[in-house]
């Protein structure tokens, strides 16, 4: 009838608690033998952790399930076919590439615990391309602290270049880079037109308008609207009224894409069509083409994106006649045959992979992670690939791409190009890309 | 004021014990001076001595994972003791200590975020924080009763975190707020370091609980659990004992969620999802309700099911929609088989199987078989005589 409890600790607690840490003790054992050998990680030769004669063991935490899963889980499988490709071709000096990428859900402690478990127990060489603010803010003291290169880590924030931190490193251009390119195309182009913001409430969102801010006249913006990831369900029409009312002409988003079609949709509902100016985060053509017909039960046309102006730094994935994405194509194809979808997250997937390929080789064959972040900060920089801005990689600079391209959203689904290549930094000012032309990709890529 | 309500089994025991000193021989009197002391305060000092240097070698001998692990066991049981108290031993049902955890995490990554002070302030704000919290939940606890108080609780664990979403500014939102990270002694490692405070905490908190319940507000807490007409004529105040059975448990909650945060770097409304508050009462429940052996039999399983249920959805390459819910499943299986088996949890069955095993070595059982059922080895140590019946089972 009643829970049977009260204390009985005396003997039992003592041969229960021994019994607990010798289970566990178990548990551990088959580990405790590998992980010594992740101390040295400044250590020279080839025997760093995770690295053989014929394999490199890379890592990573991704959301493959969980509220951030749709869209953002077909990067990792799209990095690994690119990494199937180059190991086809004979790998890296004779070393094939093992990319083992495990789910957090986007959950911090989830991310803390398995990405101790890919360190610590199935020591990996590095931790390539994580996904997440949150979460990889959550790991970055522990893999510094352990010497671990945690590796072009997806996230706009701009926490992965600090001195504080030399082996974390950015990728993707800073969501504050992009803010300040948007911003100086609506100064420059559509000067004297009343602005509103709507943005995600958190750091992404915030950092974008920092950016926007930093280039804007505050006197031209004249309504700032928030909204937060869980109550995305409750729909824009508050946030749209109101960007209406207060007569705003332009409307700049910082929004995730399931946001950026629920923001078009409520538009449309009151026919009110601004031009939108919209983060690279939340402007993907295909994904976004899928929500409104999703969202609007095939009613929204993906007409309704026609018009969208937006920053890219790949070459849009419309783009057929682009040989990176003719390469990225065939690569999925072969070794993503899985995933159907042709979006901007595969081709992310792959550019972010071709990266690591290039990074790896610049290490040279004597692999380890000291010879990994030397390269990094010598040679990354002039990597060429299909990035649209050079890399920015240096000893003091660990951003990646700190540049973008306007496009314009034409039809729906083609993204043009438009105007110069803008290059920025979190400090500096925007200026024009000159001397660059993204690199043809190797004629064996895609095997 | 405890005496009519007395159901504590030490006075009996006692009694009992020197009626029984009789059939004392040499052997015995030897084995009776082998025993742990009787003063609980001394006997939990010194279980939680023995098992603190037991860690603590422990620690040393793992690898730098473990220690990790070691933490988030020693976390949990804190929290599953904390819930334990609450429904074991005065039958409160919370499915909301996952929003408590909360409470106590979130003060802590404040006070980590913005102030300079101490480590062990930051903690004990934790527990502040979360001690309050159990005031107001515990009043209202105090006035509802089964499946009302399971959903009022519930809806805690659901609306507590959209809290942290609404307050973004303040509590970080959906991302959850960063914390500076530790700094531990020179040449201990982070995590190391982690681990030996989370333990430290658990043993003591896991002690002292195992102390109140040997006390008059132990006894308190179970009378009222028993009988609370029967409690108040007794001359206990029903409520108040109700809330402050609360109060401690929302304590154990804070101080484990303050301490999850430190061992994870990050407070934010992920963590502390339901799913959490749900985790806790199987654990509880898998690990022997409001037993401290139980506890920590509950955070090992709260650790190590989800790599348990990874392992093997990897081996038989199940998707990983697949592998991220087997876990769920996992816990409903054991739950199942212990409930099953062991009615009482696994502490229980291993208590019920010490039994069995003390009867069958030592033979007829009323003389010689332990009787109480805190004796868990068959060793003549523990064979005293003791009195025969447990008296919990008359009640």
């Amino acid at each position: 009838m009643t829970i049977k409890t009260l204390h009985r600790p005396r003997h039992a607690a003592v041969a229960g608690l021994l019994s607990v840490a010798l289970v566990a003790a178990a548990c551990g054992s088959s580990s405790t033998s590998k992980s010594s050998s992740s101390t040295p990680s400044s250590g020279g030769g080839s025997s760093a952790p995770g690295v053989t004669a014929n394999s490199i063991l890379l890592g990573s935490t991704q959301p493959l399930t969980g509220p951030a899963a749709p869209g953002y889980s077909e990067i990792a499988p799209a990095s690994n076919a690119l990494f199937q490709a180059v190991n086809a071709a004979g790998g890296i000096y004779g070393r094939k590439i093992v990319y083992q990428y495990v789910d957090d859900q986007y959950n911090p402690s989830v991310t803390a615990t398995k990405t101790r478990q890919l360190v610590l127990q199935n020591n990996i060489f590095a931790d390539f391309n994580p996904l997440g603010t949150p979460t990889q803010l959550t790991v970055q003291p522990f893999l510094n602290s352990q010497g671990v290169p945690q590796l072009f880590v997806a996230s706009g924030c701009d926490c992965w270049s600090s001195s504080k931190y030399p082996w974390s490193s950015g990728w993707q251009p800073p969501y504050t880079d992009e803010g300040k390119i948007l911003g100086t195309y609506i100064k420059d182009n559509l000067a004297g037109k009343k602005v509103g913001y709507l943005y995600q409430d958190d750091e992404f969102g915030l950092d974008g308008v920092k950016g926007l801010d930093a280039v804007l006249p505050s006197s031209t913006v004249v309504s700032r609207q928030t909204y937060s990831v869980t109550t995305l369900t409750a729909g824009m029409a508050n946030q749209i009224a109101a960007l209406k009312a207060a007569g705003a002409q332009v409307v700049a988003l910082y929004t995730i894409p399931a946001a950026t079609a629920l923001t078009l949709l409520a538009a449309a509902q009151i026919g009110y069509s601004p031009t939108w100016v919209v983060s690279s985060v939340g402007s993907d053509p295909p994904t976004l083409a899928g929500l409104l017909t999703s969202f609007s039960k095939g009613k929204a046309p993906a007409s309704l994106l026609n018009g969208m102006v937006t920053n890219i730094y790949l070459p849009p994935e419309s783009d057929n006649s682009n040989p990176w994405i003719q390469a990225f194509k065939a690569i999925q194809a072969k070794y993503d045959s899985n995933n159907k979808n042709w979006d901007g997250n595969v081709e992310y997937g792959m550019a972010v992979a071709y990266t690591m390929v290039d990074l790896l080789k610049a290490a040279g064959k004597n692999l380890t992670r000291q010879s990994l972040l030397q390269a990094l900060d010598t040679k990354a920089g002039s990597f060429t690939g299909p990035w649209l801005v050079p890399l920015s990689y240096s000893g003091s600079d660990h951003y990646g791409i700190q540049g973008s391209q306007i496009a314009v959203n034409q039809g729906g689904l083609n993204l043009v190009p438009t105007g110069p290549v803008y290059q920025t930094t979190v400090s500096g000012p925007v200026t024009t890309v000159t001397n660059y032309t993204p690199a043809a990709p190797p004629a064996n890529l895609a095997g | 004021m405890g005496r009519p309500v007395d159901l504590d089994r030490r006075t009996t025991s006692a009694a009992m014990a020197t009626g029984g000193s009789t059939t004392g021989q040499a052997p015995g009197r030897w084995l009776r001076t082998a025993r742990l002391p009787r003063q609980p305060f001394l006997r939990h000092g010194l279980i939680t001595l023995v098992a603190g240097v037991a860690l603590f070698l422990l620690t040393d001998s793992l690898g730098p994972f473990n220690d990790f692990q070691m933490a988030q066991i020693a976390i949990y049981a804190v929290a599953v003791a904390g819930l334990g108290l609450l429904t074991g031993w005065n039958g409160q049902i919370s499915l909301g200590h996952g929003a408590l955890m909360a409470v106590g995490a979130f003060a802590t990554a404040e006070l980590n975020i913005h102030t300079n002070v101490a480590l062990a302030l930051q903690i004990l704000a934790g527990v502040a924080a979360a001690a309050v919290a159990g005031v107001i939940v515990g009043m209202i606890a105090a006035r509802l009763r089964g499946p009302y108080l399971a959903g009022a609780t519930l809806a805690l664990a659901l609306a507590l975190p959209e809290i942290a979403v609404k307050y973004s500014t303040v509590l970080g939102g959906e991302e959850g707020l960063t914390l500076n990270p530790l700094t531990s002694p020179r040449s201990v490692n982070l995590d190391r370091w982690m681990a030996w405070i989370s333990l430290l905490c658990a043993l003591l908190v896991t002690m002292l609980l195992a102390n109140l319940a040997t006390s008059r507000f132990g006894r308190a807490f179970r009378a009222v659990r028993d009988d609370e007409i029967a409690a108040s004529l007794a001359g206990i105040n029903v409520a108040r004992t109700q809330v402050l059975a609360f109060v401690v448990s929302s304590a154990c909650a804070g101080l484990a969620g303050s301490l999850l945060g430190l061992a994870v770097g990050n407070v934010g409304p992920q963590s502390f999802e339901v799913a959490l508050s749900i985790s806790l009462l199987a654990a509880m429940v898998i690990g022997g309700t409001g037993g401290m052996l139980g506890a920590w039999i509950g955070g090992f399983f709260l650790v190590y099911v989800p790599q348990w249920s990874s392992s093997v959805s990897h081996s038989l390459h199940l998707s990983t929609a697949v592998e991220s819910n087997l876990s769920l499943a996992f816990y409903g299986v054991v739950l199942m088989v212990v409930i099953i088996v062991a009615p009482s949890g696994i502490q229980g069955g291993i208590e019920a199987a010490a039994r069995l095993a003390g009867r069958l070595a030592f033979g007829r059982p009323p003389l010689l078989a332990p009787a109480e059922s805190d004796l868990v080895s068959p060793s003549p140590a523990t064979d005293t005589p003791r009195p025969i019946r447990n008296p919990k089972e008359d009640t």
